[in-house]
């Protein structure tokens, strides 16, 4: 059955993956030393939990974050912690980042459980900090800990997961490549995470240009026809969206400022609930990921399976190395990719494809002049969120923050649906992000005037209150004063 | 290595505004073909002169107004303007006024609000308005079309048409050959208290489906509309809207006093409908700019339309129409904001 196309419109892409996408996957080498970005791609920086010198193994905690909305990071190979670095901000590095030296002794952390996990023995909540010790988070390109996802589903009773196999954006084919090598790994994930939310069901979707990991999937989850189901949803750009994909599969929308968890749904990559099975079967915490390294820019376009902190250049490496002009080394894809200043960089869990952009993927982009906006309308045609983006363009360029909202600024999803078929070549989706910094930084702004009003009120009050204090101490005083003198007091006299 | 680090999306489909005005342009050959046939060719006249007003305007502005001038000028948008003008007003027009209004168009109508995609108004209809205010006389002065009657063949309507143009005076033999268009002379017989059966016998003014003439060039019009709306350059919201808003009571007037109201059939082939419904109104800068305020915006050209037609004293309505709902498109797109997705209908 083929899931209706239920969000407002998208785009038919060329998706350039097909033939990549069915070559094994293939497993990288460890290099002889790992960089661990202190950032793994949430915008979260972790706090080190090692020093240098420190010996580690795989599996070792390393960094930490302060907060719920970062994953634990563990190293991927064992060694010795031999630098953390600062943040170069002259060099845009990728940010500050723990250096291992590998020992190539591959020994795993004594700390660490050995063999599978009786998952079914842990209740549920249990299940969800095992989860978060282990480090999963989001592999579709967020790399949002998949426990803080899971515990929020379960506070507000979501009882429906849902599996984005979707994939939809061009190049990128590590989920399609993985569907298909491991599809027992998939299932054994959901079951995972089913437990974790104590759900009632579980849907795979999957675009329907993947045939080959549909039948992959459908086989491996025929033993738990009952509660795993695939669902096909058609080949359309944004389809793996999260909003977008939930009312593709179960025709409600997610309100705005909501999350699917408000309408009972649980969205989790493919590739995370792999690594979640990965954990189970082996308790070893998340330490590597599968990765499309593509484009025009690479002699042999491929999926490779690596460690976190690997350099991505030991990536690109893999893939027959650099081809032609490389122009952009991209993290993603090419319609909402990060283009990366270099290549030195570690693989973090957030990078799920390197596209490694040419000329040629480029071309159209390079080319492009911006001219004024002609309200075509091209762009509301195809904006997944409904949008009018020519509306929301022109209230952000005449600085109208109220017009910006309510054109729905916010309810972007910066998909570059708008970008693609502007025939005035207009940056929209950019425009988009600089106005939403700008309402930030306007919030921010208005809060501080806010304190310092507060705060300039309050010694105003505390001012006055000194000085009338010390009047009304005057007063008294004189008061006094003049009370014991008064009888002596020549001028009362006369 | 280094690489270069600029914001996604990486990837556009290099569509341009260039490219969307020279298929308009495209589109409006069939057009031009066919007037020339059935009006002589006074048109590719008033192109020429319409456009290399448009270009040279264009370019004086933009140096008065400091902006770069190639990248404007060469994205095509003044010359759709000069040849919309052109194609709607008479190609018996003196050139100098479609001098003059192809400069009112560009430097009033467009430069004067800020430039492409700046200005409220159909530019080549603010060209249009002020020529017809000012000049009804040459205005309203067209062509009888070719194969009307015998008394005139090609070669008169070219003759005539240099004569014209040229701005000298018209031979009064020539009389004959020039004259009101079918929708001015139907109204200007109605009031003269001719029933509209007398006036469909004569024959001369409604031909095999509209207007005599007309009927063929509004048909080309409508074949290139259809094409940009197969090239997916025009929507179906304007069009359809425009010609909903001026059939309907058309037909409804028609079938309640077909003695005083002409027939849907009539008014769409007749004028400037065609031209109007879609290449006129479907102006993106200027329209309403959501498919719903698509919708209102065209069906108020077409009951203009209708209205002016009807009860006005022009020869056709569509420059105040679309001019008037113009004035009404802040208004429409502050009511028709399609619902966001996840977000209650306000």
């Amino acid at each position: 059955m083929t899931t209706r196309n239920e969000f407002p419109s998208g785009l038919v892409l060329d998706a350039h993956k097909q033939p990549v996408a069915a070559e094994p996957i293939l497993d990288v080498a460890p290099p002889a030393r790992l960089r661990f970005a202190l950032d793994q791609g949430s915008g979260v920086v972790l706090e080190p939990a090692v020093a240098v010198g420190d010996v580690v193994a795989i599996g070792s905690v390393i960094a930490r974050p302060s907060d719920d909305f970062g994953a634990v990071l563990h190293a991927s190979a064992s060694g010795r912690v031999i630098a953390i670095e600062s943040h170069d901000a002259t060099n845009d590095d990728g940010g500050p980042c723990i250096v291992v030296e590998n020992d190539g002794r591959d020994t795993p952390d004594p700390a660490l459980p050995r063999g599978p996990i009786d998952y079914t023995a842990l209740d549920p909540a249990t299940l969800v900090d095992r989860l978060r010790e282990a480090g999963i988070a989001g592999l579709g390109g967020a790399g949002f800990p998949t426990a803080t996802k899971l515990a929020t589903a379960r506070a507000r009773s979501a009882r429906r997961l849902l599996l984005n196999g979707a994939e939809c954006e061009p190049w990128i084919c590590c989920d399609d490549a993985l569907m298909r090598a491991e599809a027992d790994d998939v299932v054994l994930g959901g079951r995972v995470l089913m437990r974790a939310l104590e759900a009632e069901s579980c849907v795979i979707a999957i675009e329907d240009d993947k045939p080959a990991a549909i039948d992959a999937l459908r086989a491996a989850a025929q033993s738990a026809a009952d509660t795993i189901t695939v669902e096909i949803v058609p080949a359309v750009y944004p389809q793996g969206a999260e909003r977008q994909l939930v009312t593709a599969v179960f025709g409600v929308e997610v309100p705005a400022r909501g999350l699917p968890a408000d309408v009972g749904v649980t969205c989790q990559n493919v590739a995370t609930a792999a690594a979640v099975a990965r954990w189970a079967r082996s308790g070893v915490p998340l330490v590597t990921r599968v990765v499309t390294v593509t484009g025009s820019g690479v002699s042999r376009p491929l999926n490779v399976r690596a460690r976190f902190g690997t350099p991505l250049a030991t990536l690109v490496e893999a893939a027959g190395g650099y081809r032609g002009e490389p122009l952009r080394l991209i993290a993603g894809g090419n319609m909402t990719g990060r283009a990366l200043a270099t290549d030195e960089v570690g693989l973090t869990k957030s990078i799920n494809t390197l596209f490694v952009a040419t000329h040629q993927d480029l071309a159209a982009r390079l080319a492009a002049v911006e001219v004024a906006c002609i309200r075509c309308g091209n762009c509301a045609d195809v904006c997944p969120a409904g949008l009018l983006p020519q509306e929301i363009h022109r209230t952000a360029l005449a600085r109208d923050a109220d017009g910006a909202v309510r054109f729905g600024v916010w309810d972007c999803i910066d998909c570059g649906c708008c970008d693609y078929v502007c025939p005035s070549q207009i940056p929209l989706a950019l425009r988009f992000r600089e106005a939403r910094e700008w309402l930030r930084e306007r919030d921010r702004a208005a809060a501080r005037a806010a304190v310092a009003r507060t705060r300039h009120e309050r010694r105003e009050r505390r001012l006055q209150e000194a000085v009338a204090a010390e009047q009304r101490a005057f007063d008294v005083a004189r008061q006094q004063a003049r009370g014991e003198s008064a009888p002596t007091d020549p001028g009362t006299a006369t | 290595m280094r690489f270069d680090t600029s914001p996604a999306p990486h990837v556009i489909a290099g569509y341009s505004v260039p490219r969307v005005m020279f298929q308009v342009l495209l589109a409006l050959v069939p057009v031009a073909v066919v007037q020339v046939v059935v009006l002589g060719p006074g048109l590719l006249l008033q192109v020429a002169v319409a456009s290399v007003t448009a270009l040279v305007c264009e370019a004086l502005a933009l140096r008065w107004r400091q902006r770069p001038s190639l990248p404007t000028l060469r994205d095509g948008s003044v010359l759709v303007t000069a040849v919309l003008l052109a194609s709607s007003v008479t190609p018996l027009l003196p050139w100098w006024l479609t001098v003059l209004g192809t400069a009112f168009a560009v430097l009033l109508g467009k430069h004067a609000f800020g430039g492409l995609g700046q200005n409220p108004f159909n530019p080549a209809m603010v060209g249009y308005a002020i020529l017809l205010v000012s000049f009804p006389a040459e205005m309203t002065r067209w062509p009888v079309p070719f194969g009307v009657d015998d008394s005139h063949g090609w070669g008169e309507l070219a003759r005539l048409t240099l004569t014209s143009f040229y701005g000298g005076a018209v031979d009064p033999a020539w009389d004959g050959y020039t004259g009101a268009t079918a929708l001015d002379s139907i109204r200007n017989g109605l009031e003269q208290r001719y029933t509209m059966a007398e006036l469909l016998a004569r024959g001369e003014v409604v031909g095999t489906l509209g207007a005599r003439g007309f009927e063929w060039i509004n048909f080309a019009a409508l074949a290139g509309g259809l094409y940009l709306m197969a090239r997916g350059i025009v929507r179906w919201q304007i069009p359809a809207a425009v010609l909903a808003g001026l059939l309907l009571p058309a037909l409804v007037a028609h079938a309640l006093d077909p003695g005083a109201y002409l027939g849907p059939l009539t008014h769409a082939f007749a004028g400037a409908t065609m031209l109007g419904a879609f290449f006129i109104a479907t102006d993106p800068v200027s329209a309403a700019t959501s498919d719903r305020g698509r919708l209102w915006y065209g069906a108020g050209i077409g009951l203009l339309v209708w209205v002016i037609r009807t009860w006005g004293g022009y020869p056709d309505g569509f420059a105040f129409a679309v001019l008037l709902m113009n004035v009404a498109v802040p208004l429409l797109d502050r009511y028709t904001v399609p619902r966001i997705y996840g977000r209650a209908r306000d």
